[in-house]
This record gives C-alpha cells, structure tokens and sequence, in this order.
C-alpha cells in the first residue's frame, strides 16, 4: 500500500473516509469534496473522483443530499466552466433516487451548474439529460425532469425546442400524480423562457390539461401556475385565458383548491390587471369570504386588507366590508382571528368616515371576542388605527376595552396588553395615563404569572424612560417600593429586579437616596434568595452610584453578606465583592 | 368505473365457478408442533402489481415474499408462443427478506403496554427497484424501504488500515478528538492548506469492488402520537403522496413525506365518552378518487366522506345501511352488526363488507342497501351464545375481492375461508380449508337464498377441545380462525394465514 507523507496525512485520511463505515465520517467527507477535489487536482478531480461519485451512489440519503449540494458549486474544481458537463452524471443518477429532498437538491445543482455552461455544452449534454430523465423509467427520474426545463430550453435550436416543448406536454398528462404535480409547480418557470407564440398555444394547452386534472393535489398546483403565467400573458389574453380558470377555481368542489386561490388572490389579481379583478375578481372573492368550508375563510379573510388595497374604497366599501361585517361574528374562532390580524389596515384604505362609522363597532366587536387571539391580533396593531382615526376616538371607544383586557384571565392576553402599554401611554399622553392605566401598571408588578411580572417590571422602565425620572419619582418609584414589604417573597424578588431596572434610568442621585436603602434593607430579608437577590442587584449598581457610596453602604453590606450561612448567598456575595474590588482598581 | 360495468354487462351467463388448487405453503406446522403466540401472522397484503407479498406477525415482524415464476417471463413466454401450449402458470413466491418493524413499547404517560404486533401493511408506490411499505401497530406507522444494497469492500486506500491501525493513528480517524483530523473535521483550517496546481500524485481514492448485494430495510419515516386509540387501518390515496391511519374514534391524514404533522380528517369522539355508540372499526381510500374514502362502524353502517367538500368530515357525503328486518332483533344483533372489514373493489364502484355472519356487497351509487349479501358460516347461529361467551364474536375476519371484481372472499372458524361468486346469476359457493389438501371440505353450494349449510357432511375433526359438532354434523373450531386474507391483484390467486402459516392457492 501507498506510503503517505507527514503533511498529507489528513487529506489521505479524508479520502478514505470517502467509504468509512461509519455515516458521520463519510459526510464530513463528501462536504470537504472541495479540499480532496484541490488535493487531487482539476484533472484527476474530472477522471477519477467525478467517477468515482458517480459509481457509489448507493449511499446513505444524507450521505447523496451532501453530495448533491456539493457537486453544484464544483465547477472550479474540474478546471472551470468548459469541463461543467463531466458534472453532470453523478447529478442525474442523483435525480433518480427516491428521496424527495436529494433529488430536489440535485436538481437545483444541475440548474446553477447548466445557467453557467456554454451554449454548446447545453445542446450537447444537457438536453440529452433533460431528455433522458424525462424518459425515465422510473417516476422520480421523470419528477426531477420537470425542474430543468426552463435551464434547457433557450438554448435549444428550433426544432429541439419543439421536442422540449412535447415532452413537457407528455410530462403534464403522464400516468403518475407526482409527475404532474411536478410539471405544475415548474410550469412558470418553463413558460418564462417560452417564446410569446408557444407560450399562448402550447404552455396554455398543458396549463388546461393541468387544471383539469381530476387529482385534487394536482389542481392545486395549477393555481400557482396562474399567477406565473399571468404575469407572463398580455393582459387581454390574461383576461380570456387565465381570468375564467381563476373564477372556476373559486369555485372548485374541493375546499383545497379554493383555499389555495383565497391565498393565492391577491398574486392573482396582479396578474390579470385591476380592471378585471374589479369586474370578476371581487365577486370571486366575495363567495370565497362566504364559503362554507372555514379554512377557505381563514385564508380569504387573511387577505382582506390586501384585497382592498387594490380596490378602490367604494367598492370596498360596498362589496368587502359587508363580508367582514359577517366575519367578524363567524363561527369559528381562527376565522375571526385571522380578519382581526388584518382588519386594521383596513382603516388607511377605507378613510377616516368610513372606518369610524364601519370598521370600528366591528374593531370593538372583535376586541371583545371570546377567544383571546382575536383580542390579541386586534391590539398589537392598534397603532393603525390611531392614524387614522385620531387619539381622541381611540381613547373613547378602544380603552375602555383594553382595561378590560389587561385584566383578562389569559395571561398571555395580558403579556400582549403591557407590551403596548409604553406605546399607548407615549399616544395617549402623561394624563390620561395617569387616571386610567397607572394603577395597572403596579397591579401587574403582583400578578400571579412570573413573565407577566417580568414584563411589568420592564414596563416600568420603559415608562420612566418614557415620561423622564421626574415623574417616574412622583408616579413610579414610592408605589413599587411600597411594595418591598410584600409577605410574599416572589413579589419582594419582582421589586428588586424592578430597581436594577429602573436604577440607570433613575441616574445616580435618585438611586443613592431612594432606591439603594431599600435594596440595603432587604439583605436582612429572612429568605437566601432574596439576599443573593440584593447581593446581584448591588452589583449592577455599583457602576451606576459614587464611589464612596459603594466603599460606604454596599460593600459593608456585601461583606456582611458574604458571611451568610447560605451558600448561594457567600457566592453571590462574594462575586459581587470581586467586581466592587475591580471597580476601584480600574 | 369502467370496470364496474364490466361487472355487470360482460358476463352472458354468470362465469364458471373456480376449480381451486393448492400452490404453497410456509412455515407449516408440523404435527404436534407448538405455535408460538409472535409467530401468528396478523396482516397480509399483495402489493399493486402482485410480483411481492408481505405478512406481518405479532412479533411485530415483516416477511416478504416475491413471485418467481414470472422472473424470466419474457424469453419463456415467447418459446411458449411458439409451441402454442396453453400458459398454466400461476403466481408462484419465495420468500425474500424480513425485518424486525416494530418492538414492544411502554407508554410511561398513560402507564400502557404497546404491543409490538402488527395491525395492517400497505405497499406505496415503487421507485428504483426499491419497495416501500407503510406498517402499523396500535400506536405507530412506520414507513419501511427495502433495497437492494451492493456490500463494499473497499480493496485500496491511502493508509494501509493495518499498518495505520499498528501506530494507533487511523484509530483515532474515526475519533474526532484526534489533532490529525482537524483538517478533516475543522472549518477554515483545510481552505488555507494549499495543494500544488497538478494536484498530488500519491493520493488515491479508496477502490470498491464487491459487487455482491444484500437485501437491506431501513426505516424512513415513524409517524408517531397521532393516535389515542388503536390504529385499526391505514390506506394509501391514489395521489401518491398521502394517506390516513384510522383509530376507534379518529381518522388521521399524513402527508408521506412529513411524519410530524396529519390532520384529523374525521372524529367521532363525542363531548362526554358516555354517549358513545359507535367506534370506527375499518377506513379504506377509493381506489381512484383521490378526495373519497368510506370508513366502517361498529353499528354495520359504511359512511363514505368526500375531503372536498369540507377540511372536518365530520358529516358524510353517504351513509350505507341495511335496513333491520323487522322482528329479527335479539340481543347479539348490534355485536354481529359490526364491520370488521372493508375493501373498495379495484375498480371503485363496488365496496365489500364483513361483518360477523355476512359478507356484503355494496354498490356505492346505491345506499339503500347491500347489492347482495353471502352467508359466510351460517350454522354458527344457534350457537352464538357460545361464541359470545368465548369472545370469538369479537373476531375481527377480513374480506378481499379478486381483481376483476367477480368473486369474493372471506375467512372463518376452523382454518376455513369462503369464495363467492359475486357476478349476478353466480351462485358460485366455495369452501376450502387452508390445509395442503383445500378441497377436502369444499362443498358447491347456492349462497343465495341463504340457508345454513348442512350438506358439508364430511367432518374433519381436529385435536382441540373447543370443537364441537353440532346437530348436522358440522365442525367448528374457535381456536383456529381464518382472520387475515389476500387475493392476488390480477390473477386468481388467494393467500391466507392459519396461525403462524402462509397458504397459497391458486384456480
């Protein structure tokens, strides 16, 4: 056997481990293909390591996706783009394999690999492999097929393109639904390099066979088809050939296929240009937003404010939002929650009258829906709102409604509630904040829900960043330490952790006078966790207040800490200690 | 549906009944020999193009079986052509591989047993010479390939494995602790080595030259926790790329490629399990029509559900039912009632049932009633109460339909199973026993007008205690009971399962 070299140890080690027992080491191998590939050189890379991958394709998937993802950025290695096709037959028996991801993978390579090489090379060998797959004896070689048309097809001389452009025909009618649903979802991609003439007869034919297909699953895909496709169409032949696919759909017996065009509407209309969508589109749409099936709904009520963004507020006005009006009481729960997601865009779109007089009894119908994600949806875009129909309103009619919920019984609804708080109050302005949502605020500090307590005491910060330390001390600080003497400890714990919040926005005058003798004070608390609690947050304010403070009241505080029978108190202590002594030393 | 007019137009006269032989068998018992409880097959089922048959066990095994005698077809058929014999062929297998595809497991949430044993196996679609197959237990489906895998040696490397092995350098290859395979294993590391322009003559790539094959099952996918109750049925659709799994209260939609989501398509679980009537007891895809499948129920009723219509089939697009013959209630008539099996003819027009005394034959453009009704073991009757006791009512048989829709059939007690001609004006009747010699029990008899069956005089009486003879002289047996059996996609050929044996017949 071959000696090797001290230096080439590795590498060979590498290339052995090309077939090593074990799956691991041959995946570390085949992703470092490129470093064997530069060891071995472009000629031998192209003689015998390209070979070599193309004979032992009987691996392991994860071994094939790697080999797969690698061979599409080889082109470097066999000595630049001229030799590209000595790479492609690994990657077609690689299109061949059962596995969905390593087929689709290697397809990918093939098309980066073929949208470099020369024109000639296509001809010569790319095509041939198009043809080839699509020949397929088996139907995942057909499937991968599909893929690389679109690569192949411009370069092909006239009548090769005729005979590209059959096959495609015979792969859209071929026996196996996967094949299909494969020439479905590639079809745009194909009818882009077709020229204008084939595109109306020939891609339109295969697009009728396909929508068409008694396959649910192949129909579906057809419908993505129609916004690629229409996009590529002049709008007149759009409006007559892609126009009453997209109306019959929205009628389809099956629910998935009318889900798919309620999701797919808004690309739709895009495509077929606004006056059709006015003319034909909107009363499609309607009937989506009245189907019977609710996930139909779901998804065409997700689209409201999409759909009106086209349109203009009349007809949203007069078609649309009777719809929503409906929506907004449907029966199931995911249905409203999907229109409350979106029904505050709606506002800029219909103008300050109509969302006052339309939009915001459902606004308030939907705030007071039962299922907390509808209420959740609704706040987190309220700010939409206040745009357009002013703070004034916003505060009448919504507040009333969002007191109600920051008291809701579902924390995570009460999570979402403080999260806008800082928000409103910046909207709502200091008084009207103080009156109504203060006392919340200190309410929450209590809450029975770790992270709503988390979020109060950030909350808290953010308001004293927001309103200044002035009002902070009037309004803030004396509540939040009123309530170290808690009985419950998790409350006192909540305190402390407010304070280290609040500390740096406070600055250093405040925090000496009112906020450390609390902090101080606690470390006589009767529960350790509460005193390794004042041992972290003396540390973090040991930046913040004079040095003199921290030699006069917290190390001796710390010190007397750190003498603590419990454990976790002498650590926390002592830590805090160490970066008190590293302080001083800087 | 073109093949369902077959059904009913082709036939001038109802077609000759089968003269039935036996081809094989496996893993017969010998006299006197034991039969382990793992070893008793649960499921059996032809693939599409009938060239592989799987078995599956309580052990939680699967054994497939593929056809030899349409191996070397081509060439044979010709010689045949020329000599003009009559081709008297019938599908012929040899057993080709097993694998373990499901260990017994233990539920430490709901403190449950789950038996390694399996429900029901269904072929998916062949790719590359590779089989798929969807098997299930109580609990879990597993989605198995079986492929044909070339054993490596690898004849010549860089490093002599032995000599490596000596200075302890290539052990520590395969450990990646090691510092020599910080190239190998490290990210930037290799990009900065530089390689000379030609490359480095003294590396070789390793050389692989077995090409010997062995047969290797690797499971691909577990679909998993999806089901509370017990997996009764899975049924592949015809898009190739879903199926459903059935329990006693649900119906589950998987997408084959995605194992950890489905979609509950189907629940019957009512607000308060007191109010329970009626569990799902069979769910099977239409052969054809990707959006339809009909799922049976303990109360003998098939519902058919169209997925387009709703993404909750909750309500069914058609009920089939048969009306209760007035006065003819008594208190095992809901327990008979029960479906235990259902099949879709290949088809789509005609769905077969069995429940405990009948097969049915269903026409699913008609849901007044079964388009006919064969009596499958009606001398068990009278003896009912007994069965009850015994719990053999419970005994879920199964029921298959040939491949050109003309026949039926269906297993019973004793080792016994049924074929009925189903085209009208048949009255074709068959009763074989899995035993190498089927015909000893075989009686022609009329199904129609049903009658019980008491001109099987000839008694075979077997060795266990729970035989019994009844007044005219017929044998019935509880403990050996026909449940699970297959007939062949496209010839006449029946598989079936007595115990832990596989028998093959052929007409």
């Amino acid at each position: 056997m071959a000696m090797i070299d001290e230096p080439l140890y590795p590498i060979a080690v590498l290339i052995d481990e090309l077939k090593n027992e074990d799956i691991q080491l041959r995946l570390n191998s085949i992703r470092r293909l490129s470093t064997i590939a530069r060891a071995l050189g472009e000629e031998r890379t192209r003689k015998e390591l390209i070979p070599f991958l193309s004979e032992n394709n009987d691996d392991d998937d994860e071994v094939l996706l790697a080999m797969a993802e690698e061979l599409g950025v080889f082109i470097p290695y066999v000595g630049g783009v001229q030799y590209a096709n000595v790479l492609l037959p690994p990657l077609e028996t690689l299109c061949t394999v059962e596995e969905t991801c390593v087929r689709e993978k290697a397809v990918e390579s093939l098309c980066r690999i073929g949208a470099q090489m020369m024109e000639q090379d296509l001809v010569e060998s790319f095509i041939p492999l198009v043809k080839r797959l699509a020949a397929g004896e088996w139907f995942t070689a057909r499937v991968s097929s599909c893929g690389l048309f679109h690569i192949a097809y411009p370069s092909a001389p006239e009548a090769l393109k005729t005979e590209l452009r059959a096959i495609y025909s015979q792969l859209c009618q071929d026996d196996m639904p996967m094949v299909r649903r494969s020439a479905a979802t590639n079809l745009g991609n194909f009818a882009a390099t077709v020229e204008a003439p084939h595109l109306k007869v020939d891609i339109m034919s295969m697009f009728d066979d396909l929508t068409q297909d008694d396959q649910d699953s192949v129909r579906l895909l057809a419908v993505e088809g129609c916004a690629a496709l229409g996009k590529l169409l002049e709008p007149q032949d759009c409006a007559a050939h892609i126009l009453p696919v997209i109306v019959n759909f929205s009628q389809d017996k099956s629910w998935r296929v009318r889900y798919m065009v309620a999701n797919q509407l808004y690309e739709l209309c895009e495509a077929v240009g606004p006056e059709p969508t006015r003319s034909d589109l909107v009363p499609a749409y309607v009937r989506l937003l009245r189907d019977n099936e609710a996930e139909v709904r779901i998804a065409a009520a997700g689209k409201v404010t999409k759909f009106c963004r086209i349109l203009n507020p009349e007809l949203a006005i007069q078609h649309i939002l009777p719809c929503v009006k409906e929506l907004s009481t449907d029966s199931s729960q995911h249905v409203r929650s999907a229109l409350a997601s979106v029904i505050m865009g709606m506002a800029p779109v219909l103008g300050k009258d109509a969302t006052i007089e339309q939009l915001l009894p459902i606004f308030l119908s939907l705030l007071k829906d039962e299922f907390p994600d509808v209420r959740l949806n609704i706040i987190s875009k309220l700010d939409q709102v206040n745009q357009v129909i002013g703070i004034d309103l916003l505060s009448q009619s919504l507040l009333p409604a969002i007191v109600e919920l920051a008291e809701d019984r579902h924390w995570r609804v009460r999570l979402a509630i403080i999260e806008y708080i800082p928000l409103l109050a910046s909207q709502l302005g200091v008084g009207f904040f103080d009156d109504k949502l203060g006392a919340l605020c200190m309410q929450w500090l209590k809450d029975k829900v770790y992270s709503i307590r988390d979020a109060a005491a950030n909350n808290v910060k953010r308001l004293a960043e927001e309103f200044g330390p002035d009002w902070a001390m009037q309004h803030i600080v004396p509540q939040v330490l009123d309530m170290i003497n808690n009985p419950h400890y998790l409350h006192r714990m909540t305190i402390l952790h407010s304070i280290s919040l609040l500390a740096p926005v406070m600055g250093s005058d405040i925090t000496c006078s009112k906020l450390l003798p609390v902090v101080i004070n606690a470390s006589k608390d009767r529960v350790p966790n509460i005193k390794f609690n004042v041992a972290k947050v003396l540390q973090s304010l040991i930046p913040i207040v004079d040095q003199s403070v921290v030699e006069k009241k917290i190390r001796p505080c710390l010190v007397e800490l750190s003498e603590d029978p419990d454990v976790d108190v002498r650590f926390f202590a002592s830590q805090a200690l160490e970066s008190s002594n590293q302080v001083m030393m800087s | 549906m073109n093949g369902g007019d077959e059904v009913v137009t082709a036939p001038a006269g109802p077609p000759q009944p089968l003269d039935w032989k036996f081809s094989q068998v496996f893993g017969e018992r010998t006299a006197g020999e034991e039969v382990q409880e793992v070893d008793i097959i649960s499921a059996i089922e032809f693939d599409k193009t009938g060239d592989h048959l799987a078995t599956g066990d309580r052990g939680g095994r699967v054994v497939l079986f593929e056809r030899t005698d349409t191996k070397d077809h081509d060439a044979l058929r010709r010689d045949l052509e020329r000599t003009d014999h009559p081709i008297n062929r019938h599908p012929e297998f040899r057993y080709k591989t097993e694998f373990q595809s499901h260990e017994p497991e233990f539920d430490y949430l709901k403190s449950l047993e789950i038996e390694e044993k399996i429900n029901k196996i269904r072929w998916c679609q062949t790719a590359n010479r590779a089989l798929f197959l969807l098997s299930t237990n109580d609990k879990t489906i597993k989605f198995w390939k079986v492929q044909e895998k070339k054993v490596k040696k690898i004849s010549e490397m860089n490093l002599d494995p032995p000599k490596a092995v000596g200075n302890g350098c290539v052990a520590s290859s395969s450990n990646s602790n090691s510092p020599t395979l910080c190239l190998a294993n490290g990210g930037s590391s290799g990009n900065d080595f530089s390689f000379p322009p030609g490359g480095l003559p003294s590396l070789r790539l390793p050389v692989v030259t077995s090409q010997e094959t062995n047969l290797v099952a690797r499971c691909r996918r577990v679909y998993a926790h999806a089901h509370d109750y017990h997996i009764n049925s899975i049924s592949n659709n015809s898009d190739g790329e879903t199926f459903i799994s059935a329990d006693d209260l649900r119906i589950n939609l998987w997408n084959l490629e995605i194992s950890n989501q489905s979609f509950n398509i189907v629940d019957v679980k009512p607000a308060n399990m007191e109010d329970l009537t009626e569990v799902i007891t069979s769910a099977e895809f239409h052969p054809t029509h990707c959006y339809m499948l009909a799922y049976s129920s303990s109360k003998g009723s098939i519902r058919l559900i169209d997925l387009r219509q709703s993404a909750l089939c909750d309500s069914h697009a058609k009920l089939f039912e048969e009306p209760e013959a007035p006065g003819s209630r008594s208190f095992f008539t809901e327990i008979i009632a029960s479906i235990s099996d259902i099949k879709f003819a290949k088809d789509g027009r005609y769905m077969l049932s069995r429940d405990y005394m009948t097969l049915k034959l269903w026409d699913i453009n008609m849901d007044s009633g079964p388009v006919s009704t064969f009596q499958v073991h009606e001398y068990l009757r009278p003896k009912l109460c007994d069965l009850y006791e015994n719990d053999s009512i419970f005994d879920k048989f199964e029921c298959c339909l040939s491949g050109d829709g003309l026949r039926v059939a269906t297993g019973s007690y004793s080792n016994l199973f049924r074929i009925f001609g189903c085209a009208p004006g048949s009255t074709e009747a068959t009763t074989l026993e899995a035993s190498k010699n089927p015909m000893r029990r075989q009686v022609q008899t009329p199904s129609r007008p049903s009658r019980s069956l008491s001109s099987i005089t000839r008694v075979v009486r077997r060795g266990a205690e729970t035989s019994g003879v009844d007044a005219n002289g017929n044998s019935f047996d509880f403990t050996t009971k026909l449940l699970h059996l297959a007939w062949h996609p496209t010839e006449n050929s029946i598989a079936c399962a007595a115990a832990n044996s596989l028998y093959m017949y052929y007409a």
